[in-house]
C-alpha cells in the first residue's frame, strides 16, 4: 500500500504537540511545514517567533529561529531580513502579539513593504494566559476580563487585521482563511504558499490571517468551537483575499 | 480501498475525526489511554474507506497516516 498522507519532512523527529486537544495551531503549523517542503526552502529559513501559544513553533519545526520580545516579532524579522537578504524570513504569531502588543511594529513593517511573510492566528482571545479580552474579541463575547461580554462603550470594536494590512502600500498579499472544514484548510494552505511566494519573488509584505478556535478558553468541545468560527466569527471576519500584487502590476 | 493508522500516543481524544469521516467509519473506542480518555478506532468491516484523508487533514495532532 502507498502512503498518501504523512507527517511533513520539515517537522522535527518524534515531536509531540503540547497544545490543548482540538487546538487549530496543530493544523496551521502542519500547513506551514507542508508549504516549506513544497517550496524546498527549509535550509534558507530564519523565523522570528512571537510570544503566546504560537511560540511553540520552534519546538515542532526543524528550522532556525530567533526569539523576539512580546509583539516585536516583525521588528526582529526586519533586522534579520535586512542583515541577511538572502535568507527566507517569516513570523508566526497570535492576534494578541500581532495586533495588540505589536500593532505598531506589524503595521509599519507592512507600510515599509519589508520582504517578509507573516502568519497571524486569530482566536479572539489571549489563549496562553487564560482567555483574556484581546483586540479581536467579538462584541458580546465573555472573557475573563470582560465577564459581562464585550460592549462597545467600554471596550470598543474588534480589529479586522487582514483588511488593515491590505490598506498598506507595501503589502503584496493579504488574505483571511479558516481551518474549520477540509476545503477551508486547503484554501489556507494555498494562501500561506502565496504569502511565501511573494517574498521569494521580492514583491513585498505577505500576510495571512487564520481564523482559529480555542476550545479550552471558549469552554466548548472542538466541534462546537469550529461551529462558532463558522457562525459567529465569519460574519464579522469575512474570508477572502483583500490584496494581491502580481509580477508586473 | 484505503487504510488509516492512528498513532494513539499522539491522539488527544478531541473526536474531530469521528465527525469528519464522510462514511462515519471512525468511532469512539471502549479502550482508554493513560489519561482515561476514550481512544478512537477505525471500524471498517466492509472495506469502505477510500483514503480521502479528510480525517488526517483535520487532525490537529497529525496522528493519522493514510494508505491507499
Amino acid at each position: 500500500m502507498q502512503q498518501v498522507f504523512s507527517i511533513p519532512k520539515s517537522m522535527k523527529k518524534d515531536f509531540k504537540y503540547t497544545f490543548c486537544p482540538g487546538c487549530d495551531h496543530g493544523i496551521a503549523i502542519r500547513l506551514v511545514a507542508e508549504v516549506i517542503d513544497e517550496l524546498g526552502i527549509r535550509e534558507d529559513i530564519i523565523s522570528s517567533t512571537s510570544v503566546g501559544c504560537s511560540v511553540f513553533l520552534y519546538d515542532f519545526l526543524d528550522i532556525d529561529c530567533v526569539e523576539a520580545p512580546h509583539g516585536r516579532a516583525l521588528a526582529s524579522a526586519t533586522g534579520v531580513k535586512r542583515a541577511r537578504p538572502d535568507k527566507f524570513v517569516f513570523t508566526y504569531s497570535g492576534d494578541g502579539d500581532f495586533a495588540s502588543i505589536g500593532l505598531a511594529e506589524s503595521m509599519h513593517t507592512a507600510l515599509r513593504g519589508e520582504n517578509i511573510s507573516s502568519i497571524c492566528i486569530n482566536n479572539t482571545t489571549y489563549g496562553m494566559t487564560g482567555g483574556q479580552l484581546g483586540p479581536t474579541t467579538l462584541l458580546g463575547q465573555k472573557t475573563t476580563t470582560s465577564p459581562t461580554g464585550r460592549n462597545v462603550d467600554y471596550y470598543g470594536y474588534p480589529i479586522k487585521i487582514a483588511e488593515h494590512i491590505a490598506l498598506c502600500e507595501g503589502t503584496a498579499y493579504s488574505a483571511r482563511v479558516a481551518l474549520d472544514t477540509v476545503p477551508h484548510i486547503n484554501q489556507a494552505k494555498q494562501a500561506i504558499k502565496k504569502a511565501f511566494q511573494v517574498q521569494l519573488e521580492g514583491l513585498g509584505f505577505g500576510f495571512v490571517e487564520i481564523l482559529s478556535s480555542c476550545p479550552t478558553n471558549w469552554h466548548m468541545t472542538p466541534e462546537e468551537a469550529h461551529k462558532r468560527v463558522r457562525e459567529e466569527m465569519m460574519p464579522v471576519f469575512p474570508l477572502g483575499v483583500f490584496k494581491e500584487v502580481n509580477n508586473g502590476n | 480501498m484505503g487504510k488509516i493508522n492512528i498513532d494513539q500516543s499522539r491522539c488527544k481524544s478531541c473526536y474531530i475525526c469521528t465527525e469528519t469521516c464522510p462514511k462515519g467509519l471512525i468511532k469512539k473506542s471502549q479502550k482508554t489511554n493513560r489519561l482515561g480518555d476514550y481512544m478512537v478506532e477505525l471500524d471498517d468491516k466492509n472495506n469502505e474507506c477510500i483514503a480521502c484523508a479528510m480525517c488526517a487533514k483535520r487532525c490537529p495532532e497529525i496522528a493519522i497516516e493514510v494508505y491507499k
